[in-house]
């Protein structure tokens, strides 16, 4: 099974793909691992496996606040890739989401390595543009690692061009100008980036950053392939493992349910 | 040469100086730093930008700043010393020729609001202070603890008109108001310049932050050359994120002979750990748009900088000072807390000059290096800041309260 499998299992379905994020360790290594294996029983068809960093300039409060709360209870990067494999023990498909640094520390092959034998399928990153990637380029061809880069509402055609000749698996568009959080309405720009992603590539595109009902779920598969939801998750895990299987049974039914865009 | 004449010193196009460097940002950032880039390239050449910077440093930032020597401090030191006196600035550092230069580029790019991050204040003063003198909104984030230990400048801020947010995610020092600083730039990119206030972040920032600061080793290097007669063997500068050092070095890199010293803030001392000498103790990684060193655990998670000095508390650095540092032109070691403070007192009582407790790092390092060069030696030491915020906590440090004698 690959990303490209996941994206088209969904489309055979006339439905968006649902993805969602926690991060590893969060509240804690057992509980964020019971937390995705509710997510995939209650309809992620992907999950996002978040490495809680220090210092993460892409989020807003909610994940800073859980990525804090995961690395004061001891977490370290070797137990993400026990987290993966639990999702993919559990039957479910994985990707990391992760700022760089923490890959350049543990050696860009060597995370690609233990990501790939722990049943992941790619890595997002948020904050490594194509531009420098070369290593990560190198080290995901050599593991079989699918790449999602990001674009924005900012990105020049130049730019989301070239970011989608450099992705692999799925693109990830920044609904947003922001950090991720929580939102009560989807942004206007979404579909347009959407629509300008499409003249360059057929790569199936997510987007994310805001999203947190089955009505926005619904929005938003009127227009893309998959829909991505974090800080949502982040805060039903905060309330019970219930909170969980709802929100991701809410959302499964919103990507179900496809409005067309206005 | 001119103080933004290109020079074989500079980064790629992308703004890698070797290895290190370039743009380690989110994608929605990248039309923003590309725009600055574009417009910095242009406007480094533009007759027109290049006076009015020049104006304002001299009409409004006062400068030239003086190169005084220190005699009485020197028999300390065991060789001839003189000092680059960024203090004399308006703002009271060097910090104001940066925030000049990228006030200007703000209104060139027709953008009306600033965001800042500050460490012990004295970048958030001196942003606040060219906001208010260009007309633009300033809003300045720092670290609920600096706000605590600066409390005079989140005031003088504040009188200058910008609005002071205190950072409390994180570790809650400067580190984490340039996060919350960078979360502020993607969400308001469209009419907000982030005006940041080291040579470090991604390109184009350490590229020309480190040009609109050159202007102190070109006077400097004037300077020592009319009052000395010759070249000294050492320029000395303390290194946080890297802004001083790299501004008066660029003055002196093409000179060979002239060696190039960066001194750290070394806190309690490299074996306790609590420190912020980065190219002294860091490892390669990306923080906050760029490779360099920074100061990281085994797993990439950054840790936590110390320093008694508020505008050296930080775990990376500048890229080029990597560079400089790996390719043998500059070297760096780091001075304690209680040296940086020995060589605080030493300054005020010796020559009736009040230093900042970042350019006392500087002193101190003056202090280690002299011996070597001996009475024919020849030190140039960038006091890049004044002392009076630092009173509150050399109060503490020596008793004065209580009559102690520092």
């Amino acid at each position: 099974m690959s990303l490209s499998d996941v994206f088209s299992a969904a489309r055979a379905e006339s439905r968006a793909a649902l993805i969602g994020y926690l991060p590893a360790g969060f509240p804690t290594i057992e509980g964020s691992k019971a937390h995705f294996r509710s997510m995939i029983e209650s309809g992620c068809d992907l999950v996002e496996v978040g490495l809680p960093f220090s210092d993460p300039v892409m989020d807003g409060p909610t994940i800073q606040a859980a990525a804090e709360q995961a690395l004061s209870a001891g977490f370290r990067v070797r137990d993400l890739f026990d987290v993966v494999a639990a999702v993919s023990d559990a039957g479910g498909r994985a990707v990391v989401m992760t700022y760089w640094n923490p890959v350049l520390r543990y050696g860009v092959d060597a995370f690609a390595r233990d990501l790939a034998a722990a049943g992941g399928l790619g890595i997002i990153t948020p904050d490594l543009v194509p531009d420098e990637a070369d290593d990560w380029m190198a080290a995901s061809e050599a593991h079989g690692l699918d790449r999602t880069f990001l674009v924005a509402p900012s990105s020049t055609e130049e730019r989301i061009a070239m970011t989608a000749r450099a992705s692999s698996g799925f693109l990830y568009a920044t609904a947003v100008m922001g950090v991720t959080g929580a939102r009560d309405v989807v942004s206007s720009a979404a579909p347009a980036l959407v629509a300008r992603v499409r003249e360059h590539t057929t790569l199936p595109i997510g987007v994310g950053l805001g999203v947190r009902s089955g009505a926005q779920a619904a929005e938003i598969a009127g227009f893309a392939d998959g829909v991505i939801v974090g800080s949502a998750f982040v805060s039903a895990a905060g309330e019970s493992d219930a909170a969980v299987r709802a929100l991701a049974a809410d959302l499964a039914k919103g990507v179900r349910s496809a409005v067309a865009p206005v | 040469m001119g103080q933004f004449t290109p020079t074989p010193h500079d980064p790629d196009a992308r703004g890698h100086f070797g290895p290190w460097g370039g743009r380690f940002v989110p994608e929605a950032l990248i039309a923003a730093v590309d725009e600055l880039a574009a417009e910095y390239d242009k406007a480094r050449l533009d007759p027109e930008f290049v006076n009015e910077f020049k104006r304002l440093l001299r009409d409004f930032a006062g400068r030239p700043s003086l190169l005084t020597e220190a005699p009485k401090f020197a028999e300390h030191a065991g060789t001839r010393v003189w000092l680059k006196r960024e203090d004399l600035n308006h703002t009271g550092s060097h910090k104001i020729n940066n925030v000049l230069g990228q006030a200007l580029l703000t209104k060139r790019m027709g953008k009306q609001r600033v965001i800042a991050e500050t460490g012990a204040g004295q970048h958030g003063v001196a942003t606040a202070t060219a906001c208010a003198l260009l007309g633009l909104d300033c809003v300045v984030y720092m670290g609920e603890v600096d706000t605590e230990r600066q409390a005079l400048n989140v005031a003088r801020m504040r009188l200058l008109g910008a609005e002071v947010i205190p950072v409390k995610s994180g570790s809650r020092t400067l580190k984490d108001a340039i996060n919350e600083a960078l979360r502020d730039w993607v969400a308001n990119v469209d009419e907000t310049h982030y005006l940041l206030g080291t040579a470090a972040g991604p390109h184009p920032f350490p590229l020309m932050v480190r040009d609109f600061h050159r202007i102190i080793g070109i006077e400097a290097r004037e300077q020592i050359l009319e009052k000395a007669g010759r070249l000294p063997d050492a320029v000395v500068a303390c290194v946080g994120g890297g802004s001083n050092a790299i501004g008066i070095f660029h003055g002196f890199i093409d000179d060979a002979d002239v060696r190039l010293v960066g001194v750290e803030p070394g806190g309690s001392g490299l074996d306790s750990g609590s420190h912020g000498a980065t190219l002294t103790a860091g490892t390669p990684g990306s923080l906050h748009g760029a490779m360099s060193y920074v100061m990281q655990d085994d797993d990439g998670q950054i840790t936590e900088a110390h320093s008694i000095s508020a505008g050296l508390d930080y775990p990376g650095v500048g890229p080029e000072h990597s560079h400089l540092k790996d390719i043998g032109r500059a070297e760096y070691f780091p001075v304690t807390d209680a040296e940086a403070m020995e060589a605080f007192a030493l300054l005020s009582r010796t020559e009736g000059i009040i230093p900042a407790i970042e350019s006392s790092h500087a002193l101190a390092g003056a202090l280690k290096l002299g011996p070597s060069l001996g009475p024919d030696g020849l030190l140039v030491v960038n006091l890049s800041g004044r002392g009076d915020k630092d009173m509150d906590t050399a109060v503490k440090y020596f008793g004065l309260a209580d009559g102690g004698q520092a």
